[in-house]
C-alpha cells in the first residue's frame, strides 16, 4: 500500500495548544515538511517569537531558541554567526515582527543576513486578546480600536513585504496565504524556496503568509479565511517581490 | 615580564581574545568605543566575528543566539547603552547562558555626560531586567587588573552559566598604564551540552527557552537560581583591603576611587587619623566577609563613591547597624580629590 500522507518527521508529537481554525498549525507543518524534504532538521536552530507561537519551539522537531518579544532576527544572527552551515531560521507573528521588532527585522534584512524568516500577519496581536497589530486593516475593529482602526490617528497598515523588499540585502521575499487548499500549496512552495535561498547562501530570506486568527475575529473558521481572502488579500496582494538573481 | 603601555579599553578587548572570546556584537558609545574598534580590527585575525549591530538591545541578542549555540560571546557598552540591554540580559540569565559584558560608566541618569562615574552601581548590582537574577559584577581598580578580572569573567561565567559583568568606570576605561598579559591564558573548552547546535552534534533536542507559564516550574527555576546564587555568593567574592590594622576610619571605595582614597590615606596620617580602606573588586557578589576585619576600635566607616550615593546601601547592609556609617559623593563625571575626601572624614569626625 503506498503512503500518501503522513506525520512530518519535522513536527514532535506534541499537541499544539493552537484554536482550532488558527493558521498557525497549518503553517507549522509547512515549514516542518520543507525541513524535512530538504533535509536539514538536524542541523537547523529554529527562533521561537513572542506571541500565540511562543511555544513553536516545543513542535518543531529541531533545536530550537526562544527569543524575547521582537528580537527573534537579532538571537538568529547571533546564532547564524556561530553556526554559519545550519540553517536559522525565525517564527514571528505581526505585532512582533511589525512591531516592536521592526529594527531587528530591517536590519537582519539589510545585512543580508542568511537566515529565513516565516512572517505570520494575522492582522492582530493574538495571544494578548486581540489588540491593534501595525497591519491591522482600516476600520477593523479590534479591542484596542473598538471603533474600527482610524488611519488618520493610527495610520495605514504596515505592507511589510514591500518595505523589505526595497533593502539590498533580501534575497528572497514572497507574500502567499493559507486561505483555500491551492494558497496552502503556494505557501510550501514560497517556503521551500526561501530555505533553499538560506542555504545556497543566497541572503536573507522572508515568507509573509496571510492567516487567520478566528478567535479575535470573532468568527467560525471557514469565515475567518473567507475574511482573510476577502479582506487581507486585497490590501495584502500576493506574489513574489524579490528573487535571487538566475535563480527562481 | 613584558610590560606594554595600552588604553584601558584596548587592553580589556585584547584580554577577551586572548581568553578565547571569539564572538563580538556591540554598539557605539563614549567611552568604550576602543573596544569594538579594536575587536573590528583584532577579531577576524583569529577567525573570530566582530559585527556593529543596529542598537544595543540587538547586540545583546546576538549575544543571546551566539552563547545558546555556544559560542564564547562578549559585548561592550556604557550606562545608557546598558540600560537597554538589561532586558537581554535577564533572558540570558533566566537561560543560564554565559557571557561577558563590559560597562564603562559614565554619569547620568537620561543622556547624562561622558565622564567617568559610579552611578550604575544600582544598574549592576541589582539590574535594570526583570525577575529574580543577579549578574556577577567586577570593579577593576587598574587596567593591569582589567585584564585580569575579563580572564576571571570569562571563566566564572562559563563555571556557573550566568552573565558577568566587568563594571569599569569610564576613568579605567580611559587611562593608559602599563599592563602585563603574560597571566592571561586562554580558557579551556568547557562542554556545552546544552548548546542549540543543531541536532545532529547532540542527542535529542535542545531548546533554550526562559518561558515557564506554570507556577511551580517558574518557581523551582527560580529556586535552582537562587541556590546559584548563594553559592557565587560564598564563593566569589573578591575584595583587597589596606592597612586596616588599628583603622580608626574604614573607608570603602571601589575602581578609580578607591585608588583615590589610598592617596587619601597618608593625607589622613598627617592629620593625627589612622584609617584604612576596604575596596569591593565584586560588587556583586558584595564582598560582605570583608566587613569582619573592621577593628572594634573604629569611629566611622565612610563609603566613597562617584555617584550620590549607591554602594552606600550595601555597606549598612554589610555593618548591620555596628558602626556609624557615612558617605561621600561626587557625580556628574566630577572626580573627588585626596583633599575633598580628607575634609569629609574630618567633619564627619567632628560631629560623631
Ligand atoms: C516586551 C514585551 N512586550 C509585550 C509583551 C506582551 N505580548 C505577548 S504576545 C504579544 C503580541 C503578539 O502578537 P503577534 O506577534 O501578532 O502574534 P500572535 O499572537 O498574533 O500570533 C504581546 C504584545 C511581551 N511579552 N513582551
Ligand atoms: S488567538 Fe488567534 S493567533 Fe492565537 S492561537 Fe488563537 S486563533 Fe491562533
Amino acid at each position: 500500500m503506498a503512503f500518501i500522507f503522513k506525520r512530518t518527521a519535522g513536527l514532535t508529537e506534541k499537541p499544539t495548544h493552537y484554536c482550532p481554525g488558527c493558521s498557525h498549525g497549518i503553517v507549522h507543518r509547512l515549514v516542518a515538511e520543507s525541513l524535512e524534504e530538504l533535509g536539514l532538521l538536524g542541523r537547523t536552530v529554529g527562533v521561537a517569537s513572542v506571541g500565540c507561537s511562543v511555544f513553536s519551539y516545543e513542535y518543531f522537531n529541531c533545536d530550537m531558541h526562544q527569543a524575547p518579544h521582537g528580537r527573534a532576527p537579532a538571537v538568529a544572527t547571533g546564532i547564524k554567526r556561530v553556526l554559519p552551515h545550519n540553517t536559522v531560521f525565525t517564527y514571528q507573528g505581526d505585532g512582533d515582527l511589525a512591531s516592536i521588532g521592526t529594527a531587528e527585522i530591517v536590519h537582519a534584512a539589510h545585512r543580508g543576513e542568511k537566515i529565513t524568516t516565516i512572517f505570520i500577519n494575522n492582522a492582530n496581536y493574538g495571544m494578548t486578546g486581540g489588540q491593534m497589530a501595525p497591519t491591522t486593516l482600516p476600520h477593523q475593529k479590534t479591542t484596542t480600536c473598538p471603533l474600527g482602526r482610524d488611519p488618520e490617528s493610527t495610520g495605514m497598515p504596515l505592507r511589510v513585504s514591500e518595505m523589505i523588499s526595497t533593502i539590498d540585502g533580501a534575497a528572497f521575499v514572497e507574500r502567499v496565504s493559507v486561505d483555500s487548499p491551492s494558497a496552502v500549496r503556494n505557501a510550501k512552495s514560497a517556503i521551500l524556496k526561501a530555505f533553499r535561498c538560506q542555504i545556497e547562501g543566497k541572503g536573507f530570506s522572508m515568507v509573509e503568509v496571510l492567516s487567520s486568527c478566528p478567535t479575535n475575529l470573532n468568527l467560525k473558521p471557514s469565515e475567518a479565511m473567507r475574511w482573510v481572502r476577502e479582506n487581507m488579500v486585497p490590501y495584502y496582494p500576493l506574489g513574489n517581490f524579490r528573487s535571487p538573481k538566475g535563480g527562481e | 615580564m613584558n610590560r606594554v603601555l595600552m588604553k584601558g579599553n584596548e587592553a580589556i578587548a585584547k584580554a577577551a581574545i586572548i581568553s578565547g572570546c571569539r564572538y563580538f556584537f556591540g554598539y557605539p558609545i563614549t567611552p568604550q568605543n576602543e573596544i569594538p574598534e579594536y575587536m573590528a580590527r583584532e577579531m577576524h585575525k583569529v577567525g573570530g566575528v566582530f559585527l556593529q549591530s543596529e542598537s544595543e538591545i540587538a547586540a545583546i541578542n546576538m549575544v543571546y543566539g551566539a552563547s545558546g549555540s555556544g559560542g564564547r560571546v562578549m559585548t561592550s557598552s556604557s550606562s545608557p547603552g546598558i540600560a537597554l540591554k538589561q532586558e537581554g540580559i535577564s533572558y540570558i540569565a533566566s537561560a543560564e547562558l554565559p557571557c561577558v559584558i563590559v560597562n564603562m560608566m559614565r554619569s547620568g541618569p537620561g543622556l547624562g555626560g561622558i565622564q567617568p562615574s559610579q552611578a550604575d552601581y544600582f544598574q549592576v548590582t541589582r539590574g535594570g531586567g526583570n525577575g529574580d537574577y543577579r549578574v556577577i559584577s567586577y570593579a577593576p581598580a587598574s587596567v593591569q587588573e582589567s585584564v585580569e578580572l575579563v580572564n576571571r569573567a570569562f571563566r566564572v561565567s562559563e563555571k556557573y552559566r550566568i552573565p558577568a559583568m566587568i563594571a569599569g568606570d569610564g576613568m579605567i576605561g580611559q587611562m593608559m598604564e602599563p599592563v602585563d598579559f603574560s597571566g592571561i591564558e586562554e580558557l579551556d573548552r568547557v562542554e556545552r551540552p546544552w548548546a542549540a547546535t543543531g541536532t545532529d552534534s547532540h542527542p535529542g533536542r535542545n531548546v533554550i527557552s526562559t518561558l515557564m507559564l506554570e507556577p511551580s516550574s517558574l518557581e523551582s527555576h527560580n529556586v535552582k537560581l537562587k541556590a546559584k546564587h548563594d553559592l557565587i555568593e560564598s564563593e566569589e567574592a573578591m575584595y583587597e583591603t589596606y592597612n586596616m590594622d588599628g583603622a580608626e576610619v574604614v573607608l570603602v571605595a571601589y575602581g578609580t576611587t578607591s585608588r583615590i582614597v589610598k592617596n587619601t590615606i597618608s593625607a589622613l596620617e598627617s592629620h593625627g587619623v589612622k584609617a584604612g580602606l576596604i575596596r569591593p573588586i565584586t560588587l556583586w557578589p558584595f564582598p560582605k566577609q570583608a566587613f569582619s576585619k573592621i577593628p572594634s576600635g573604629c569611629k566611622l566607616v565612610m563609603s566613597v563613591e562617584m555617584s550620590m550615593g549607591q554602594m552606600i546601601d550595601d555597606v549598612e547592609i554589610a555593618l548591620g547597624g555596628r558602626f556609624i556609617s557615612a558617605f561621600y559623593g561626587k557625580a556628574g563625571g566630577v572626580v573627588p580629590t585626596p583633599s575633598d575626601i580628607v575634609d569629609a572624614v574630618i567633619s564627619n569626625l567632628e560631629v560623631i
